[in-house]
């Protein structure tokens, strides 16, 4: 019964705390605040050193530009831009190509690793080639796909290529990792092969799913970017591209600081969905 | 150790909110005055029980709810074969309660997997009702030495996995399961999750789980296993009450002497892999009234350390050094 009383008991503040407990909560608190003013106090210290060594010509203000041009060129750019596409649509591009190359991922890869799981041989005689294909640099592939696949295409093609072998391997062994007697229970009430897959695999291998979920955003972010340097004219890695070339660093460290945001922004959606998913336990 | 503790310890018995007793009363009661003699009521009176046709060797007069005739397996691994069951042969009638005890690595649980269909013998055959069990069936339940209780499921949701699993009509599964989970006592947990329940209660779950699906035997590999000694004993109790209550057949497997005397009215020793029979015996205890003590009075009677010591010796246990 001690399990339910502990679920059920009332959060941290009750009355009648003993003054040691309020001073522990005291100390915890003052520890947390602690780690977010130092998280706060390096970004600080990044952007003024980032500011002020060019302006000082300690480093040449040409290959570094500065923290302070960022917004004016974003403003810029929002108007005269490259290609004639504001930086929010060469944002965009990058965003939804990169959540199509990890959903494309995530299906491709789940739906593989279950075949792999379900047909125990196609594993043992695809396992090496999975794990070359997982090792192997995707990102030699890029000139290669841009002949294959076109421009656009071949975007896609480098954040699923750069993205689905990861995906296979971890799903696969999450499914692996399923609890044997939890499917011997399902077993017992005569439970079929789908059965198992549906009703104790895939159920059960969810922290699987986000943690590889996580892992993909990331990858595909990188696989958009390299296949928008070769193939694109829009999306930020073009920007970053078309940046360099005219020695343009503003525009090329504002996509670069919009490129930081994104991945940001997609990474605690996901941190957010796995809170969610998890509280459900 | 622990079941020589347990059997010569005169405690209280540890209830769990008095529905031990009740049951028991209504229990009793209810498979007094309908049911006339039949074997099926498990803890009816002793001398025409099912468990006379262990002694008897003439022809059994009902037919056997499970039977192994000459039951071998064998496992197969890259280092060799091991046979972990031998010429195993044995008769099981309908509503009795027999417990399969032996060392561990003895087979005992393997037998269970035979009976209920999820594994195949390598020689002799398998019955349940009379025909070979090919696979795994609707009439037997199978609880596991632990809860196994999916997290990403509901209490209520848990219970009804086997139902399903079956296919079986699911409005009416669920109305069942509620009710069996509420007379197990855990009706306001019915949407609660697993990990807020304590070991003894997710098992009463396990329990529930196993009955929704409404099987005629029920196997029991070591379910009180996990559990710290005092919730041990008062399940036993209530396990072997619902199960008498409701006639199942059932067979306990267990390396606990104390318990399997304690709640079974037939015992059977494995020998030490492979494992056969050694000795196929009733537990009787005598009572004025001709029903079976419950498990935990029925550790205070006097017949019982007479069975642990019998049983003890059959086991040869040794510790290995």
């Amino acid at each position: 019964m001690s399990k339910v009383e502990t679920a059920m008991a009332a959060p941290a503040p009750q009355e009648g705390a003993s003054p040691e407990y309020l001073d522990w909560l005291r100390r915890e608190r003052r520890s947390r605040l602690s780690v977010r003013g130092t998280q706060l106090a390096l970004l600080l210290v990044f952007l003024v050193l980032w500011e002020l060594l060019p302006r000082a010509q300690i480093v040449n203000p040409l290959f570094t530009s500065y923290p302070s041009a960022l917004w004016p060129t974003f403003l810029d750019l929002l108007k005269t831009t490259p290609q004639q596409a504001s930086i929010l649509t060469h944002t965009w591009s990058t965003v939804l190509a990169t959540v199509i190359g990890f959903t494309a991922a995530m299906i491709i890869g789940t739906v593989i690793a279950a075949a792999l799981w379900w047909w125990q041989a196609l594993y043992r005689v695809l396992d090496p080639y999975l794990v070359v294909a997982n090792a192997m640099p995707k990102t030699a592939f890029v000139p290669i796909f841009y002949i294959w696949l076109g421009a656009t295409l071949s975007i896609y093609g480098m954040s699923l290529a750069i993205s689905l072998f990861v995906t296979i391997l971890m799903i696969y062994n999450g499914f692996q990792g399923t609890d044997a007697n939890k499917i011997k229970l399902a077993q017992t009430f005569g439970a079929r092969k789908g059965q198992i897959l549906a009703k104790v695999v895939l159920p059960g291998s969810v922290p699987t799913l986000i943690a590889a979920l996580k892992v993909n955003v990331g990858l595909s972010l990188v696989g958009v970017v390299v296949g928008e340097f070769q193939s694109a004219n829009l999306g930020l890695g073009y920007l970053i591209q078309y940046g360099s070339q005219i020695f343009k660093l503003n525009i090329v460290m504002t996509a670069i600081t919009i490129l930081a945001i994104v991945s940001s922004v997609m990474y605690l959606a996901i941190s957010w969905l796995e809170a969610a998913v998890m509280r459900r336990r | 150790m622990d079941e020589t503790r347990a059997a010569s310890s005169a405690g209280p018995l540890p209830r769990l909110r008095g529905r031990v007793g009740e049951g028991e009363a209504t229990g009793a009661g209810a498979s007094g005055a309908p049911s006339p003699p039949s074997p099926a009521s498990g803890g009816g009176s002793a001398p025409s029980s099912a468990s006379t046709h262990t002694e008897s060797t003439e022809s059994v007069t009902t037919p056997p709810k499970v039977e192994l005739r000459d039951v071998g397996l064998r496992y197969f691994g890259r280092e060799g074969e091991t046979e972990a069951l031998k010429d195993i042969s044995l008769a099981i009638a309908p509503g009795e309660f027999v417990a399969v005890i032996g060392q561990s690595g003895c087979g005992k649980s393997t037998l269970l997997s035979l009976i209920s269909g999820i594994l195949r013998p390598t020689s002799g055959a398998v019955l349940v009702d009379g025909k070979p069990v090919t696979g795994p069936s609707r009439k037997v339940g199978y609880m596991l030495q632990q809860d196994y209780l999916f997290e990403w499921r509901s209490i209520l949701e848990n219970t009804l996995l086997g139902a399903e699993i079956q296919g079986l009509d699911m409005g009416k599964a669920r109305e069942r399961a509620a009710a069996l989970l509420t007379r197990y006592g855990l009706g306001q947990f019915l949407h609660h999750r697993p990990r807020q329940l304590s070991g003894g209660m997710r098992q009463r779950v396990a329990l529930a789980r196993t009955l929704v699906t409404e099987p005629d035997i029920v196997l029991l590999d070591e379910p009180f296993s996990a559990l710290d000694s005092q919730t041990r004993l008062a399940l036993a109790d209530e396990v072997a009450e619902i199960l008498r209550r409701e006639r199942k057949t059932a067979i306990l497997v267990t390396h606990d002497i104390g318990e399997a005397i304690s709640m079974a009215e037939r015992i059977v020793v494995l020998s030490r892999r492979p494992g056969r029979v050694k000795s196929d015996r009733p537990i009787r205890f005598a009572t004025a009234d001709g029903t079976r003590p419950a498990p935990f009075a029925a550790r205070n009677r006097p017949e019982f350390n007479g069975y642990f010591n019998t049983l003890w010796q059959e086991l040869e246990v040794h510790v290995e050094g």
